[in-house]
């Protein structure tokens, strides 16, 4: 990702989410919609459980042994005539496809890889006129705005704003009916199609065995943009990578029911190599960009490796409280809600996104729905440490827990403890109207508990 | 059968009545209960907020006051989780503490889980003639996988309506220090919460944990409510 940037204040972030009652209402119906479609078709899959923890399997077994699958899917590719380009960051992976696609015209398919790197932004410097070519994505490079969901991208917007974006966008006015936006949008991006002379798409995965990379879709606009331009780059995080084809039919069961809750994606695109002689379509050039960008130190991080298993599906997302009310905008990542308060500290460092691991009320629902069954709650938790190492935490904070420690280190000062919180209990009355920080953080929504008479320890009788 | 009784710190100063009731519903059921003196508290809201350093002696003097039990149960899935899901990870450093602290955590229950899954008991003889609402507080569900036990309790207890409450396994918002780091996004998980209570009709929500009780509870006082947030063990201790 593009440099660390300023700490990232979650709470302010979401506080101005939750005063936004249309973005609380876009959330609320659009992840119910999510949750009831991807119910329905998990649900006709009885061996749902064990396909998971076949999937968390063949992860780990693959980033235990990454180098040698890499080199495995490099070999196969070029075999194929297809060529392989190395990055160890962002900048480089930029770089490369800025060189292959200097001046010219690019239709761009939805990548969140493309979006950690910021890749529109060096394809602009280099001369490229880029289209984002994925609905949700067209509206966003024409709003300036980044996603705020893995595969709800436009999630925050409404139709009306939709149809003023593409009203300027057609130089006519247009209604906000989805069907008609969606027609002229259609129109907009079938025009940029046909002129375009680079493809660039990301992976979903990438089998090493035959040098295949896995592209999955509903709109059809990445089999285009893989079809339609003489040249074809796809990029891909290095941990993208299955060892063999049949893993697929673990992956692909798993992905759509969990993504968009359909038992399959209306495409499914399975690309070895550039086109072939005799072959009636496909692009003269096949590109693939391996990239790294910090991943070789998650992966070096015993702990948090599995992060690495994720699929990018976002059912984390759907079903998460937090998410479901600060929005994707408020994590300021490309990856939000459970897995990019994983991903992000980690990425980004542990100062810039300290916020994040604790932005979760540890509920475990994450945790519960991860089709490659990747311990969320448990990274989340494992963050907490490193964050209060790297940053510390506030000073109420810091003393509230050492005083806890302190006092829970021995029953008779726990009992002294209690009685004096009692006895100030009793005398705030049941609403005090002022309380110290952070009481008055619970105070401003919450009634205090009532003043319990007595502990349960002193009037223990065996 | 001996079990100790691990009441837990907020149960202890905060809800003894919480604590009573655990421990007359046991003697009920002929269970001899102990409660080993030198319990405090898991160290969970310092382990859960980044703090392991301050968790860590916590848990080491937990480990030592129930070494010995048969059983351990607690009024809390939340504390239960505590000693069993992560102790081993807070003192992983410290292999002889970690073996220790997991032979603890074999034998560690949440109270409604030692009920219907040791005691093998449905019934447990209660009467509680109101409404009731259940949320099934988050670790419990999905640390220590209690989906039927409270249930099957509740829909045992004479004269007792279990109401359906809509969306009852997202969570209430508590989150120990999240409840006020994040007071905003917390108050705003309650409320859905306190909305589905409700619509339930109920007269009383309940939970195995106080936390979330507290929790909620306070949510529903703060708006006026008649409802009011009851402990499990004080429905199941009631007759």
């Amino acid at each position: 990702m593009s440099g660390p940037g300023a700490p990232i204040d979650f709470a302010a972030n979401a506080r101005a989410a939750l005063g936004d009652p249309f973005l609380q209402r876009a959330l609320r119906t659009t992840l119910e919609r999510f949750r009831e479609l991807q119910a329905a078709v998990i649900a006709e899959v009885p061996q749902w459980q064990a396909l998971r923890t076949q999937a968390h399997a063949i992860k780990l077994h693959t980033l235990g042994r990454l180098d040698r699958y890499l080199e495995e899917l490099e070999a196969q590719v070029s075999a194929r005539g297809g060529h392989v380009h190395w990055a160890r960051d962002g900048a480089e992976a930029a770089r490369i496809i800025a060189r292959l696609a200097r001046g010219r015209r690019v239709v761009k398919s939805k990548s969140m890889t493309s979006e950690e790197i910021r890749l529109n932004e060096a394809l602009a410097r280099a001369g490229c006129e880029v289209t984002e070519t994925d609905l949700g994505e067209y509206l966003l490079q024409l709003a300036g705005e980044a996603p705020s969901h893995l595969i709800a991208p436009i999630v925050h917007r409404s139709k009306e704003s939709i149809a003023e974006l593409l009203s300027a966008a057609a130089g006519t006015p247009l209604p906000a009916e989805p069907e008609r936006l969606t027609a002229a949008a259609r129109i907009l991006l079938r025009r940029r199609f046909l002129a375009a002379e680079v493809g660039i798409t990301g992976a979903n995965f990438a089998v090493a065995e035959t040098g295949t990379v896995v592209l999955v879709e509903n709109e059809g606009n990445i089999r285009l943009t893989t079809t339609i331009p003489r040249v074809h780059i796809a990029l891909m995080g290095i941990e993208k990578v299955v060892p063999r084809l049949g893993d697929l039919a673990v992956f692909l069961t798993l992905l759509p029911r969990a993504a968009t809750g359909q038992r399959m994606s209306s495409y499914v695109s399975l690309i070895t190599g550039p086109r072939r002689p005799g072959e009636a379509d496909g692009p003269e050039e096949f590109h693939l960009v391996l990239m790294d960008n910090g991943r070789t130190a998650i992966h070096a991080d015993a702990v948090m490796r599995e992060a690495l298993a994720c699929i990018r599906c976002g059912a984390c997302l759907d079903v998460c409280p937090v998410f479901e009310r600060a929005g994707g905008h408020a994590y300021e990542s490309v990856y939000p809600g459970p897995i990019g308060a994983v991903l992000t500290p980690l990425f980004r460092g542990l100062v810039t996104a300290g916020d994040l691991p604790f932005a979760s009320s540890l509920c475990g629902a994450c945790g519960e729905v991860c089709p490659v069954k990747i311990d969320l709650p448990r990274l989340l938790l494992e963050l907490r440490p490193r964050v209060v190492r790297a940053r510390g935490a506030a000073r109420w904070e810091r003393m509230f827990l050492r005083g806890w420690s302190w006092v829970m280190r021995s029953p008779a000062a726990l009992v002294s403890a209690g009685r004096l919180v009692r006895f100030t209990r009793r005398l705030l009355g049941p609403r005090p109207r002022w309380l110290p920080y952070p009481f008055s953080q619970w105070a401003a929504s919450r009634d205090l508990p009532p003043a319990a008479p007595f502990a349960f320890r002193e009037r223990w009788r065996r | 059968m001996r079990v100790a009784l691990f009441v837990t710190c907020l149960v202890d100063q905060l809800f003894p009545h919480t604590g009573q009731a655990a421990s007359d519903l046991l003697r009920r059921l002929g269970v001899a209960v102990e409660f080993p003196p030198a319990q405090t508290c898991c160290g969970q809201v310092a382990f859960n907020d980044g703090f392991w350093d301050e968790a860590r002696p916590l848990a080491r003097a937990l480990v030592e006051a129930f070494d010995h039990a048969d059983a351990v149960v607690a009024p809390s899935g939340s504390c239960a989780a505590m000693v069993r899901e992560f102790y081993p990870v807070l003192l992983r450093d410290d292999p002889g503490w970690a073996a220790r602290a997991r032979q603890v955590g074999r034998r560690t229950y949440e109270l409604t889980e030692f009920l219907v899954d040791v005691l093998g008991v449905d019934e447990v003889g209660a009467r509680f003639p109101y409404r009731v609402a259940y949320h099934p507080s988050c670790h419990g569900l999905r640390a220590l996988g209690l989906r039927e036990q409270p249930l099957r309790l509740l829909r045992h207890v004479r004269e007792l309506d279990l109401r359906t409450l809509q969306g009852a396994e997202e969570c209430c918002g508590f989150g120990g220090m999240f409840a006020v780091k994040f007071a905003a996004l917390s108050a705003a998980m309650l409320e859905t919460k306190i909305a589905a209570i409700e619509e339930s009709a109920a007269e009383f929500v309940t939970a195995t944990d106080v936390s979330c009780l507290m929790h909620i509870d306070g949510g529903l006082r703060r708006r006026g409510s008649s409802v009011r947030a009851v402990h499990i063990a004080e429905i199941l201790a009631a007759q």
